[in-house]
């Protein structure tokens, strides 16, 4: 870490386009001292991998209200490995039934945090999960 | 434990102390409260009003519920056209008076089933349509004379719109006997809920085809639904929400104006759409507001005489950004204190959520649920008796004055900032809901904000049963797809494709050439890729 700013990317995969979370989010990561850089709506997983790789950050999160979670998390797990930088925290949000929590471990996405969650969480998380890759 | 019932803390603060009770205390849009309102509060009012008289203020009917109920109109679709059939008709069957559709994303986009970009999401936030194939399919063994139909689209509006009737014409109905509501408002798309494909400026003109049109051809249809229910839920308070939504509603007006269109053409055909947030006697305010601010506006600034031109009838829908993944029985509450807020606002027509909706898309029995719910508030309570029953009242009166004013001073801002589009295109819209969204959760997180089940009063409660989608739905879509372009007369299909884009070229109505296209089987994705072609894909500015 040597004492760098976490750097996050926050993106929107897919047609969706419920962004107050995911905006919500980002301003509160920044607020909390991270660089964040916010995708914007409409991103396919090869760009949202390429803008993870050429901004370098720690952690990529995706916010998904379609329904549409498991293709996108699949496929920006796949990218990620893909591109050798599986050590970046993946995690999300969105409306998630817990039943596909389960299948989302298994791909390697971290914590998903639903409506009702607090920034406060997603910050804790963060330091602790990125910490927890670079130990 | 499951991973959202941990994440709720209990709070320890808690107000309502003798000692605090008496402390400032605001609306959830900021508008100051007095610890109680008399008759001082309300020096320099008007004359009174009443119900069915211009300004409308106290609703538009001079008979109000007596005369006719709201409309109990449940937003459904999920899954294939046959699927949401079937709940349409459980709908009908549990006596839901009119149907309201809800597309899934590609539809709504504009992509049909089998585009790349539809990949994960045909059929899992509504209905796929991408064909008159499948619009036949969704009205199966409905009367289209006999019940109303809304329809929640607005890029591909008109393609969809034109399905419609088109499949009502195969069964013989009469355009002029359909009524129902296409929301059309492409507007709110760019400023909250980002569906949006081509430009500002093209897109609206557009919409002003359809509010020409539509009155000569479908004179019973609300062209355009104008929305702040998607505002709301982007993050706005109830003031941005009024003021955003008359606005958009005002720069429709103007524009078919503009184009020379008598206003008294079209503007009975234009109606409205209002969120049903938890602030109670807010929400009411903002209705009985926005009633007013319309009614003087059409009157006086431009210069409407049919009086049903004054008049803003609206559907009112429940605010699904405040249910609760935590505890979500006790959204049943949320929804139904809302809901009442909306009746005694005067609304028109009424879409209860479902208590599951902060995890899924609705279950039959929660979408039923709420259903019950509305007959509750109509035939138990005895609310609908009496037209108003909060006019008069010192504080209803006062809050309804202060989102008027409220409301108008933002919409002047709007106006500094050059008017709709341009504040679409500054990102004007954006900021400030950004702000009043993050301001709002850091109310919450502090503590300022009690959420029951998220910020107070949190504990575990079972899981409830979800709705499932059939992973199936993409592909039986595309073999439909596959099927329709397979069979159907290849020339005619691009002969009305051609008429479509020489009409979007030129600057003609081009709801003429979107009929066309309905009945030669054009899918919604050819004719978006033509309006695509024509007129660019928008692309928003990317803000914080």
């Amino acid at each position: 870490m040597n004492g760098r700013p976490l750097r996050v990317l926050i993106a929107k995969p897919g047609l969706d386009g419920h962004d107050r979370g995911a905006k919500v989010v980002a301003r509160a990561l920044r607020d909390a001292g991270m660089e964040v850089v916010y995708t914007g709506l409409r991103q396919t997983a090869p760009m949202i991998v390429r803008a993870a790789i050429q901004e370098d950050v720690d952690a990529v999160g995706l916010s998904v209200l379609s329904g549409a979670h498991l293709r996108y998390f699949s496929e920006v797990a796949q990218g990620l490995r893909d591109a050798g930088a599986e050590d970046v925290v993946l995690f999300g949000g969105g409306i998630i039934p817990d039943q596909d929590l389960p299948e989302l471990r298994a791909l390697g996405v971290g914590r998903v945090f639903t409506p009702g969650s607090s920034t406060r969480e997603v910050i804790e998380y963060l330091r602790e999960a990125v910490a927890a890759q670079h130990s | 434990m499951s991973e959202r019932d941990r994440g709720a803390k209990p709070l320890p603060r808690r107000q309502g102390s003798d000692g605090e009770g008496a402390q400032a205390r605001v609306t959830l849009s900021g508008v100051p409260l007095e610890l109680v309102y008399t008759a001082e509060h309300r020096d320099g009012a008007g004359p009174p009003e009443r119900p069915g008289e211009y300004p409308f203020t106290r609703g538009i009917h001079a008979t109000g519920y007596r005369g006719k109920l709201w409309t109990m109109r449940m937003f459904a679709g999920f899954g294939t056209p046959e699927e949401t059939n079937r709940r349409f008709h459980a709908l009908l069957g549990a006596g839901q008076t009119g149907l309201s559709t809800a597309f899934d994303l590609p539809t709504l986009m504009g992509y049909d089933a089998d585009h790349p970009l539809a990949r994960g999401e045909v059929g899992r936030c509504g209905v796929s349509v991408s064909s008159l194939h499948d619009m036949e399919a969704l009205f199966e063994g409905i009367d289209l004379e006999g019940v109303t139909t809304s329809m929640t689209i607005n890029a591909p509006a008109s393609a969809i719109w034109a399905m419609y009737l088109a499949a009502a014409q195969r069964r013989g109905a009469d355009l002029r006997k359909l009524g129902g509501t296409i929301q059309n408002d492409i507007l709110k798309e760019y400023i909250a809920q980002k569906e949006y494909a081509v430009p500002p400026e093209s897109a609206v003109r557009l919409v002003v085809d359809t509010l020409e049109w539509g009155p000569q051809h479908v004179p019973r249809w609300n062209v355009v639904s104008v929305s702040g229910y998607h505002i709301r839920e982007a993050g706005s308070n109830a003031v941005q929400e009024l003021a955003f939504t008359l606005a958009d509603g005002r720069h429709y007006v103007q524009r078919a104006i503009e184009r020379g269109l008598d206003v008294d053409s079209f503007a009975p055909r234009v109606s409205f759409f209002f969120n049903l947030h938890n602030d109670f006697f807010e929400e009411i305010a903002k209705l009985r507001a926005a009633r007013r601010i319309w009614a003087r506006w059409l009157r006086e600034q431009f210069g409407a005489r049919d009086p049903r031109s004054w008049t803003l009838r609206t559907h009112a829908q429940t605010a699904g950004v405040s249910l609760t993944a935590q505890q979500p029985l006790v959204n049943l509450a949320r929804v139904a204190i809302q809901a009442l807020a909306g009746v005694l606002g005067g609304t028109n027509s009424l879409h209860t959520d479902a208590y599951d909706e902060a995890l899924a898309l609705p279950t039959e029995e929660a979408a039923l649920l709420a259903l019950r719910t509305q007959q509750v508030i109509a035939h138990e309570t005895g609310v609908a008796n009496v037209i108003d029953p909060l006019g008069g009242s010192y504080f209803v009166e006062h809050l309804t004055d202060e989102m008027e004013r409220r409301a108008l001073e933002l919409v002047a801002a709007i106006d500094d900032e050059g008017g709709v589009e341009a504040a679409i295109e500054s990102g004007w819209f954006a900021r400030r809901i950004g702000d009043t969204s993050y301001q709002e959760q850091c109310a919450v997180e502090a503590g300022e904000r009690l959420i029951v089940g998220v910020n107070a009063y949190a504990s575990e409660t079972p899981p409830v049963p979800l709705q499932a989608i059939d992973p199936e739905v993409a592909l039986s879509q595309a073999r439909r797809l596959r099927q329709l372009r397979a069979q159907r007369d290849a020339a005619a299909a691009e002969s009305a494709l051609r008429e479509l884009r020489a009409a979007a070229v030129d600057g003609r109505n081009t709801m003429p050439a979107f009929l066309s296209c309905a009945h030669a089987l054009c899918t919604v994705g050819e004719q978006m890729d033509v309006l695509r072609a024509v007129f660019g894909e928008y692309q928003e500015p990317v803000t914080l």
